[in-house]
């Protein structure tokens, strides 16, 4: 890869080793790729995890002295003082959180812990060059903006955001952003949770690529479109699709395959959706929990959750979890939703994540979500996925029963 | 009558630098470093072909990596933490992920072997990487 003269002096370890590590990896990454050169970013989000991993790297950039050059966010972590008065969190773990929080700290990331970075914190606009790691975030950024990113990891993003470049390869080509399978959507998509499991069959059905859907009846909402990035880049890897008409980049099928014939079709219809559904239904009877928010919940989610626990009271034996980004928080409680919610025995937790160790103290029990990427982590006994509305009802009458 | 040993030299790409050396393990499936022991590199993955199986000290070869980024390069940084993380690598299918997880856990990766690796490779063979000048040597004893 072709460096100019200061990149190289960075590499040479002449602007400190924090930088030089920097772009010691995005280097690997550019000759992985064969890319020619460096591109200049405008931001990056990096989907720091409170992972032993993760530490390793933010804490040799922050101890290098490296400093983000351009707005660079921060996904969930946790807070250990505030799990500490709740539950026993391992003090190892608690050490890791906290001392990762502090060397994103100084590395002069926005903290704002939130793996919804792209609707507050850290927006990027139609046609930006952006490193984004985080599994809503990629395909969110390329797909519903049309900004350009790499599907990164958290050190590969953190890199480029400190540096303020990222090797020119992947999607910030266009060739590349070319649609590889047509996905024909035949299937009633009605709410937020048919988005959800629309995504999750995608990503299962083709693992990889950029799928071009057809067959919106109307325009997705945010948080459906959210649920759908989240969903298929979970269960596949899926950094960009497009919805002609509702996506940014291409207004018809032939634009999004670049003029060529797609090669794949597949077709989806209520009868695959129903079967995802079924897949999710992994047990029912008594439920210890319920966990919202993966990804992070929005204002209007918020809404929807205090709408449906008004003057309603969660069971004594079920622990209600939404979980959610600081800047939606302090919205929902000015507006009052924070309080409904709290008042019917529920929490709503900021700056977390259910993949992270705070909760280890459901590892063997049995809850509920409305998402698939949270029970894919496996950090409960069992974690069956069904809508908000019937976690909420199940959480108020302490047990579930599947309904097909 | 004794052994004989064959010994070929390839040329291959380097990713991450380094030189490593050991026995050759070859893995026809992608690999999720988080789906192993940390503390011995034993493969813990049920459905795997290397079940089983141990990576430490190895020279690993496979397609491709798997699973989330989080997972894939905790689950390499551990192994390397606890010294049993493999010599060196040869992929065949690289991307960003495993590339940021040969970096933090400093094992030597190359891809593009002037052959196949999996026609040419097998389990048991003794394999040196020498990534910083791109080129892999196979020694083989042949009965």
């Amino acid at each position: 890869m072709y460096l100019t003269r200061e990149e190289e002096r960075i590499l040479d370890g002449e602007l400190g080793e924090g930088t030089q590590k920097a772009i010691e990896l995005l280097v690997a990454i550019g000759d992985a790729y064969d890319a020619e050169k460096m591109i200049p970013i405008s931001r990056a989000h990096a989907a720091s995890s409170g992972q032993e991993g993760d530490l390793y790297f933010v804490e040799l950039l922050a101890n290098g002295g490296a400093r983000c050059k351009v707005p660079t966010s921060t996904n969930p972590v946790y807070d250990i003082e505030y799990f500490d008065r709740l539950f026993e969190v391992p003090k190892d773990e608690g050490e890791v959180a906290r001392r990762v929080m502090e060397a994103y700290k100084r590395v002069g990331a926005i903290l704002s812990w939130s793996c919804v970075p792209y609707m507050a914190e850290n927006i990027p606009l139609y046609g930006e060059t952006v490193a984004f790691s985080e599994s809503s975030a990629t395909p969110y950024v390329n797909s519903v903006i049309g900004a350009r990113t790499n599907r990164e990891a958290a050190q590969s993003a953190l890199a480029a955001g400190v540096i303020g470049k990222t090797p020119n390869y992947g999607l910030h080509i266009t060739a590349n952003r070319k649609g590889t399978v047509l996905v024909k959507a035949e299937a009633t998509l009605k709410d937020e949770f048919d988005y959800t499991l629309l995504g999750y069959y995608v990503g299962k059905q083709i693992r990889y690529g950029i799928p071009v859907l057809t067959g919106m009846s109307r325009r997705p909402s945010t948080e459906e479109f959210i649920n759908f990035c989240a969903m298929s880049n979970t269960s596949g890897a899926v950094s960009m699709f497009y919805m002609p008409g509702f996506t940014v980049e291409a207004s018809t099928v032939e634009e999004a395959f670049q003029g060529d014939t797609p090669g794949d079709k597949i077709t989806v219809t209520d009868h695959e959706l129903e079967q995802a559904y079924e897949e999710l239904q992994t047990t029912s009877g008594k439920i210890d929990f319920v966990m919202l928010g993966c990804p992070h919940y929005t204002l209007k989610q918020i809404e929807d959750v205090a709408r449906l626990l008004r003057g309603r009271k969660i069971h004594d034996d079920v622990a209600f979890w939404v979980c959610t980004s600081a800047t939606a928080k302090i919205l929902a409680e000015r507006i009052g939703y924070v309080d409904i919610i709290e008042k019917a025995g529920g929490h709503v937790v900021v700056d977390t994540c259910i993949d992270e160790p705070c909760w280890i103290v459901y590892k063997d029990k049995v809850g509920m979500t409305d998402s698939p990427k949270c029970a894919y982590y496996r950090r409960f006994k069992e974690a069956i996925v069904a809508r908000l509305k019937d976690c909420v009802d199940a959480a108020v009458k302490g047990e579930w029963e599947v309904k097909v | 009558m004794g052994s004989e040993s064959l010994k070929i030299m390839l040329r291959c790409h380097k990713i991450i630098g380094g030189c490593g050396e050991g026995e050759a393990l070859v893995s026809h499936e992608p690999i999720c470093f988080y789906l192993t022991d940390p503390k011995t590199g034993i493969v813990r993955e049920t459905t795997h072909e290397l079940v089983g199986k141990n990576l430490a000290n190895k020279v690993l070869v496979f397609p491709s990596g798997k699973a989330s980024s989080v997972v894939q390069i905790d689950g390499l940084f551990k192994l390397a933490s606890n010294n049993v993380a493999p010599q060196a690598m040869i992929v065949k299918d690289v991307e960003t992920v495993l590339v940021v997880s040969a970096f933090i856990a400093k094992v030597p990766l190359v891809d593009k072997l002037e052959k196949d690796p999996f026609q040419i490779i097998h389990t048991g063979d003794f394999v040196k990487v020498n990534a910083e000048k791109g080129i892999v040597t196979i020694t083989r004893h042949e009965v």
